[in-house]
């Protein structure tokens, strides 16, 4: 029989030799790391708002909120309301298509299918979450835009729609595994509680996993629609670069990401105020995003001691 | 078809025959018989893993959830087999209520949850709700106690009020049945005791199976007493009978607390 360990005596001994020095330096390289991504996102902001108050101290406010864009004009103007609009419509029209087969989606997995079923269909769906937007910019414009036509003859070649419906396609899984993820952490004792009432499957998904689930739910949609807004490859190549200020979802129009790719690609010689403008409409763009992102935060951590 | 009308002559309200029940291979229920009778508590005992919980929740098929179950045998509900195909499940559960071992309120109002029933059910008439809810909040001896918060969140009460929210909940769509399953469980003896006084109230107007841990709670509030061992119905019979002088030495032993 070998003689017991002496726990006691080995802990001693160990916990002489630990290295104080370690302890004290990890934690300053860990907030070194932190401190990067910090500040960098504060250096970007700086900048936006930097280069963006040349523009605006150039430019008035009422040319800024005017529907006229055309900044390699004679006569430039440089109205933003037809980028807030493109990128408005488009993200629209992405939520029209995300929403309703995002979460239909995700009420069959969380709620109807199988165990099996769920787990081999989660992941697949996330596959779609992984392919190249460029991919799905491309798929826009040679596939799903001709196939409009057939519908709608009078669509372009360029518009917003087509773009619009594929970046909804592409939000999808996100949307559909956000909400799911909402629905299935509702407890079964509540789904119990609903069906012994005689409630349907139906009636249990629609009156209880679904307004338990809704902070997650709502919260899903809102970082979509924040995705959909900082989208750029897809309405770049989908809905091309056309100024005009239109209500019309079969016509070109440019989103706001749309514009700084045109732009960085060329044609904005440093120090004009074309070249001002895209750290304007940078700016813009970040603070749409930043309250999307505000508001889901928000509205996930109200509700979320519910039950 | 499962109306209250038709064998309401006859004092059997369940009588379930040569009950089966597995889970995938593993047998929980083995040929249980036995009848429930009207306006009777019966009280249903034994040790952890018996077959208690899956016994009741056959009673309102709630183990057709769970998609491995598989059944045979019979059980007749005011002499309909409630495994007929022409039985619709909730139809079933609307006369059959069931309260669960941890209270399960929704988040959502006090009046909100006593009346989620009947809402599902086709009442809309918000007079004729919070009458339901005022009747229902009142048996289930709620109503002094949250009369003036109907509107606040479920969550905010505490343990025992949400068990007898819970009971109201499933008085609201008067049911005939109410099942029990381990209701006070979760509760400390305050709470307990008023559930079990509510208990000996409602056995007025309902008829009730309740699954117990405690010896003196089957023997305070049941008038039957069934015991289950291993899936199988040991003994039963009048609680007063099971007590004093059980026919089973194994139900002896369970009682007396002599069980290994
Ligand atoms: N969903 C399920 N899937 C598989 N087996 C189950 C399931 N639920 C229960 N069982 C098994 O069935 C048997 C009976 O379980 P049941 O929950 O009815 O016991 P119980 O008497 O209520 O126990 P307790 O007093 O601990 O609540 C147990 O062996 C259990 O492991
Ligand atoms: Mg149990």
């Amino acid at each position: 029989m070998d003689k017991a360990v002496n726990v006691r005596d080995i802990i001693k001994k160990n916990i002489k030799s630990k290295k104080n020095v370690t302890e004290k330096i990890m934690p300053k390289v860990f907030l070194l790391s932190a401190s990067i991504s910090i500040l960098t996102t504060v250096g970007i902001v700086m900048t936006l708002i930097f280069d963006s108050y040349r523009f605006f101290s150039k430019v008035p406010l009422r040319e800024v909120f005017s529907t006229r864009l055309a900044p390699l004009n004679a006569n430039p103007s440089f109205g933003i309301l037809p980028l807030i609009n493109g990128t408005i419509l488009t993200s629209l029209i992405a939520m029209c298509v995300a929403i309703p087969v995002g979460l239909t989606a995700a009420m069959y997995l969380s709620e109807f299918a199988s165990e099996k079923r769920r787990k081999t269909l989660k992941p697949i769906m996330e596959v779609l979450a992984g392919i190249p937007t460029i991919v799905y910019g491309f798929f826009a414009y040679s596939f799903v835009t001709p196939l409009l036509m057939r519908i709608i003859p009078s669509l372009g070649a360029k518009n917003a729609l087509s773009p619009g419906i594929v970046m909804g396609i592409m939000i999808i899984p996100m949307v559909a595994s956000l909400s799911e993820d909402a629905m299935s952490s509702v407890p079964n004792s509540m789904r119990e509680g609903a069906f012994a009432l005689g409630a349907t499957k139906l009636e249990v998904t629609f009156k209880v996993v679904i307004p338990a689930a809704i902070s997650g739910i709502v919260a899903s949609f809102v970082l979509a629609i924040s995705r959909a807004i900082g989208e750029t490859m897809i309405v770049t190549i989908g809905s091309g670069s056309s100024k005009n200020f239109t209500f019309d979802i079969t016509e070109s129009m440019q989103t706001m990401t749309a514009y700084i790719v045109e732009f960085t690609s060329g044609d904005a010689g440093i120090g004009t105020t074309g070249y001002y403008s895209l750290y304007a409409v940078g700016l813009i763009l970040f603070l749409f995003t930043l309250v999307m992102n505000l508001i889901a935060q928000y509205i996930s951590h109200k509700y979320r001691e519910e039950y | 078809m499962l109306t209250n009308g038709g064998n309401m002559q006859s004092k059997v309200v369940y009588s379930v025959e040569n009950l089966n029940l597995w889970y995938g291979n593993d047998q929980a229920l083995r040929d249980i018989n036995l009848k429930i009778e009207k306006n009777e508590v019966t009280a249903i005992i034994g040790p952890s893993g018996c077959g208690k919980s899956t016994f009741i929740k056959t009673l309102n098929r709630m183990v057709d959830n769970i998609p491995i179950v598989r059944t045979s045998g019979k059980i007749f509900y005011h002499g309909t087999d409630i495994f007929d195909k022409s039985v619709r499940l909730e139809e079933l559960r609307t006369t059959v209520g069931m309260v669960f071992q941890k209270p399960n309120p929704f988040p959502k109002s006090i009046f909100e949850n006593v009346v989620y029933g009947p809402k599902i059910h086709g009442i809309r008439n918000k007079k004729q709700l919070m009458q339901i809810a005022e009747e229902s909040l009142k048996s289930a001896a709620l109503w002094d106690e949250v009369k003036d918060r109907l509107n606040d969140n479920a969550y905010g009460l505490s343990g025992g009020q949400q068990q007898r929210l819970c009971i109201a909940r499933s008085l609201a769509i008067q049911p005939d049945v109410l099942l029990m399953d381990e209701p006070t469980s979760a509760l400390d003896p305050i709470a307990t005791n008023k559930i079990e006084e509510l208990i000996d109230e409602l056995k007025n107007n309902y008829t009730i199976a309740i699954v117990t841990h405690s010896m003196q709670q089957a023997a305070r509030i049941s008038d039957k007493t069934a015991f289950f061992l291993m899936g199988e119905l040991i003994e039963f019979g009048d609680t007063k009978k099971i007590f004093t002088t059980p026919e089973d030495k194994r139900t002896e032993d369970y009682i007396t607390g002599r069980f290994g």
